[in-house]
């Protein structure tokens, strides 16, 4: 599957939250009547999803932080949040 | 699924807050019970702030705020603000009337993160007669255009049934033009007022299969523009719904007077006990008010539920189905091609009456 553009700037939309509860054992994505349990790099991927860093910029934090390779990444990131844009969770 | 310790107890995700059973519209298919709590019985604001601070430490994720009209409420907003400050995901569950713009602003800045407006059909004079209140389609529109315009999320609910099955696709082009980002089909579940109504309610087998069919083309249809949450119209199935998933797994209930139930319809079972949250705490009613435990996990069940290889999977069915149908709660879903009690599913899912609605008032 092709990556994203580098030049968007995904993020959730409104309605949409993430939230950490101890109880349900992490992170949970919120959308209406609908819950995601994501696994913590789902979680450190959406957290940068605000609509102001464009894709370039997360994948180039997230491979800093991860000391990973770039394209690695741009092809997870990229596939995750065309799954979340799908289910109307994500603008891209 | 995550445990809370001890008794390999799950933990709750869901909490649908009945806040009253008043409510302007009369739909004969309402998920209230047929006896009506009353408002000098409602659960005070500082109550339900008490149990949304509980629902949330028990792992509960998000509250569906209810009724009933919930907008029948005075308090409304400031119980959206608790189940806020609660940490809760808060999901109004309106029928539109009774909530103005004014009123949906004050909402959305206590923190509201999601609205659901019902409608009844596609056509106003339908959906009106079906609501039994001349001009709620109207107002339904009119909230839904304010829900948009202050950008909050909105899901249109349509009940399925004999009446407007037929405009399902409609319905959806419907939901699109009020701007909605989600839209749940719901085929009518034949508890209380529905029961009671059952006759004139049913659909017909040609039009639950082209239902299905409608579907299936709107998915592919509308795909990047709206979800399209269905719930399959269960007497026409081959395997029983998953009820709440699962008896005491996911979700709980508290009603307008605070009694907890594990679904909506659990009162109509009888000899169950339920645990007030006037009296006790959520956690100590979730873990073992006796109705909760009477049907959670798979202990309870008898054959053919018992070997099952989808027993963990949709938990015997629905208890208040079992008994509505079996006058047995332990009974298999009837709805199930195993059970010995199927044959009834498929006499009554004929049997179409058109006869005057029986309104819930």
């Amino acid at each position: 599957m092709e990556p994203l553009g580098l030049e968007a700037r995904p993020r959730l939309k409104r309605g949409v939250r993430l939230v950490h509860n101890e109880a349900q054992g992490g992170w949970v994505l919120l959308a209406p009547e609908r819950l995601f349990q994501t696994d913590p790099i789902g979680a450190e991927i959406l957290k940068r999803c605000t609509g102001e860093a464009t894709l370039g910029a997360i994948v180039d934090d997230l491979a800093t932080a991860y000391n990973a390779p770039r394209g690695e990444i741009l092809d997870d990131v990229s596939a995750l949040l065309r799954t979340l844009a799908e289910k109307q969770l994500v603008d891209l | 699924m995550a445990t809370n310790g001890a008794a390999n107890l799950p933990n709750p995700v869901g909490l649908l807050a009945e806040l009253t059973h008043r409510c302007p519209l009369g739909c004969p298919y309402c998920s209230n019970p047929l006896a009506l709590e009353g408002r000098a019985d409602e659960l005070d604001l500082d109550t339900w702030a008490r149990v949304f601070r509980e629902a949330a430490t028990l792992g509960v994720l998000q509250v569906h705020l209810s009724g009933g009209e919930p907008g029948a409420r005075r308090d409304l907003v400031e119980i959206t603000k608790a189940a806020n400050q609660a940490g809760l995901y808060t999901n109004l569950i309106t029928s539109a009337v009774g909530i103005n713009a004014e009123r949906l602003a004050a909402l959305a800045a206590a923190g509201l993160d999601h609205i659901q407006i019902s409608v009844q059909d596609s056509e106003q004079s339908s959906a009106d007669h079906i609501a039994g209140y001349q001009g709620a389609f109207r107002r339904k529109r009119e909230l839904a255009a304010e829900v948009v315009r202050l950008g909050l999320l909105l899901t249109i609910n349509m009940v399925v049934h004999r009446a407007n099955i037929e405009r399902i696709d409609r319905m959806v082009e419907l939901a699109l033009e009020f701007g909605a980002s989600r839209i749940e089909i719901a085929h009518v579940q034949y508890y209380g007022w529905a029961l009671k109504n059952r006759a004139a309610l049913m659909p017909s087998r040609e039009q639950v299969d082209g239902a299905i069919a409608a579907l299936e083309s709107l998915r592919r249809r509308y795909q990047e523009r709206i979800v399209i949450d269905a719930v399959f119209p269960d007497y026409f199935a081959r395997y029983p719904k998953p009820c709440v998933g699962g008896w005491g797994r996911r979700s709980l209930n508290v009603t307008p007077s605070g009694r907890v139930l594990p679904c909506h319809a659990a009162e109509t079972i009888p000899g169950l006990e339920f645990w007030s949250v006037r009296d006790r705490s959520l956690a100590e009613i979730w873990e073992a008010s006796p109705a909760f435990r009477a049907f959670r996990g798979t202990d309870w069940m008898r054959e053919p539920c018992a070997t099952c290889p989808r027993r963990e999977r949709d938990f015997g069915g629905c208890r208040c189905q079992a008994f509505a149908l079996t006058g047995d709660a332990r009974a298999t879903d009837p709805v199930c091609h195993l059970s010995p009690d199927h044959s009834m599913v498929e006499r009554l899912a004929a049997i179409q009456e058109d006869r005057a609605y029986v309104y819930r008032r």
